[in-house]
């Protein structure tokens, strides 16, 4: 199958002075850098957008490389493309980089024009909903007033169906995949124990690191910790079962030596060279934060007045995100007689299967975008 | 009996309850526009039919991910889950009409699946194999072995069918869940009887329409 090959990631500002962007906290925010990407042609009559919704640890490049010799393409390549399962034959998709994040769009690591210096924590505490807003922003500048369908997994999932709360005239349809209307007990958990290894660092300085170093072994064992919450038992037996590193002279007793251990260690430190911790405090915050049904009474309200046709998809090993989380939104859809269709997808590779389980997202995405 | 009928059958062919699925009796039932959703709705043929030919809004139910994937190609909403867990997550009288084809049998819980069709819908369809048939009732009383038919073609130990009705039967239920029987229609060799003398001798399937008594 044929990629969307070399790509480029665009900018653009808004929510200047005076019309700043006002956030759900009440506070007015700007100026706005938002960085984005797109893909395939934008049809004539503009009726054949997709905006996609990248999730905590994404960013605008969902496909394509940016130079012929970059070693990895965009994070999605293998579902965004020609003939794949969003087909940009088809559709012109449109990814950005969300609010709050640390890849081109404005974050806690951006410089506030203000005072010359990064945000840091002085960064405004944000929402999905703001996210959204931004977002909305974005296509206003494409002059685009139409979605054919809003698209995401995990956190994206939950822009997509906030975007369906926001937005319901503008998005037609929305695909949500592995996600919630609210993080359980145990995903906000799990999101604390990373706020807190990044905290505890003491090169984290109360958020004031940029010019050093910064937290990178606290950043790293979050990303370790949410690696865990990705997988599920079953995919890590296959993955490593037991398996040991080769083994060296001068190995000492606590070096890792397990296939999982090595496995996390690299994650968490590649994930260091290309991610904020501010960022990751932020986001993860308004994650836990999210909560439809506490805001419109019932997740059953929430949906009332929403125009979308939905595809909401669950995986069965998912733990984080687990499928009755999936199954609450449908039966809300339901109860409002919206055109809605699931489907739990078998599988072990857990929450992380977003990513893997390519086809039978393909099918299922391409399938439903033909009739909306 | 041939011996390769009774082979062991592969589990994808469990999958099709029974392979006599004849969509016509049920698209000439439902009146053009209606709301109609049908449970065990597998890869959406009988809904798209509708769809083309009665002009309806359909919703399918299906337990098998495969399956659901072709609803979704055909741009059928269908919503994958187990009928014996009951239809909850739909609203009472939401539907004008509830289809069960050929899926009855299958069920685990038939009385709670039929109890939960009359709360969802207005009125429902629900077709099954005969099992009074008279070539079943030859077949288990002179052979002395389970029937396998046409429309009961799995042996005994790979049959999805664990629970088969005779046309009595379902009558004494649906007056058990408080169902009225509306109309009930009789077919064998795959084709609609002119006839209705001893129809729980002399059918191979019965089409029932049944609506709750409060409509």
């Amino acid at each position: 199958m044929a990629d969307v090959g070399i790509v480029k990631s665009e900018s653009f500002v808004f929510a200047t002075k005076p019309d700043r962007l006002k956030l759900d906290s009440g506070q007015f925010f700007g100026p706005i850098t938002v960085a984005y990407e797109t893909y395939g042609r934008l049809s004539r009559a503009k009726d054949n957008v997709v905006l996609l919704l990248h999730a905590l640890s994404g960013d605008h490049h969902a496909a394509g490389r940016y130079t012929p010799a970059d070693r990895k393409p965009g994070w999605w390549d293998s579902f965004v493309g020609p003939g794949k399962g969003l087909d940009t034959d088809k559709y012109f998709v449109i990814c950005s980089n969300f609010l709050g994040g640390c890849m081109g769009t404005t974050g806690p690591s951006s410089i506030n024009p203000q005072t010359n210096q990064p945000y840091a924590l002085t960064f405004p505490s944000i929402t999905i909903s703001d996210m959204v807003r931004v977002q909305k922003a974005l296509i206003d500048h494409l002059g685009i007033s139409h979605l054919r369908a809003v698209i995401g997994g995990s956190l994206g999932g939950m822009q997509a169906l906030e975007w369906t709360l926001l937005y319901p005239e503008i998005a037609r349809s929305a695909i949500v995949i592995a996600s919630t209307s609210c993080l359980s007990a145990q995903a906000i958990a799990f999101d604390a124990v990373g706020r807190n290894a990044i905290m505890s660092d003491p090169a984290w300085n109360k958020g004031n690191y940029y010019g050093t170093k910064g937290p990178s072994r606290g950043l790293a064992i979050a990303r370790m910790v949410g690696h865990i919450t990705y997988l599920s038992s079953a995919s890590m037996r296959r993955k490593f079962g037991r398996a040991l590193r080769d083994r060296t002279d001068q190995a000492q007793i606590f070096d890792d030596e397990f296939e999982v251990e090595s496995y996390l260690s690299h994650q968490g430190q590649s994930f260091v060279e290309r991610f904020d911790a501010n960022s990751y405090l932020y986001i993860t915050k308004a994650a836990d934060y999210y909560n439809i049904s506490e805001r419109f009474g019932s997740l059953s309200n929430a949906f009332r007045k929403t125009l979308a046709k939905f595809l909401v998809l669950s995986f069965t090993s998912d733990w984080l995100f687990p499928p009755f989380q999936s199954q609450e939104i449908v039966k809300a859809l339901m109860s409002n007689d919206k055109q809605v269709t699931y489907c739990n997808i078998q599988t072990d590779y857990g929450h992380d299967a977003f990513l893997l389980e390519t086809e039978t997202l393909a099918r299922l995405v391409r399938g439903f975008l033909d009739h909306v | 009996m041939p011996q390769s009928q009774e082979n062991p059958i592969t589990p994808t062919l469990l999958r099709i309850p029974c392979q006599s699925t004849d969509y016509d009796v049920v698209v000439g039932l439902v009146p053009p526009r209606s709301k109609v959703l049908d449970l065990g709705c597998g890869s959406g043929e009988l809904l798209e039919r509708l769809v083309r030919e009665k002009q309806i809004s359909g919703r399918g139910l299906d337990i098998d991910p495969e399956l659901v994937i072709r609803c979704v190609q055909k741009g059928i909403p269908v919503v994958q889950g187990n009928l014996d867990e009951g239809l909850a997550q739909y609203r009472d009288n939401s539907f004008d009409w509830v289809v069960l084809n050929q899926t009855l049998q299958v069920t685990h819980r038939p009385a709670l699946v039929l109890r939960e069709m009359l709360r969802v819908g207005r009125t429902c369809i629900v077709s099954f194999p005969n099992l009074a048939y008279w070539k079943s009732r030859c077949r288990l009383f002179f052979g002395g072995r389970m029937p396998i038919s046409r429309t009961l073609p799995f042996p005994w130990y790979s049959t999805p069918n664990i629970h088969l009705p005779t046309i009595r039967d379902f009558r004494r239920l649906c007056r058990q869940v408080g169902g009225r029987i509306v109309k009930e229609i009789y077919r064998s060799s795959g084709r609609r009887r002119r006839t209705t003398f001893a129809p729980n001798l002399l059918s191979e399937e019965a089409i029932f329409v049944v609506s709750s008594f409060d409509n």
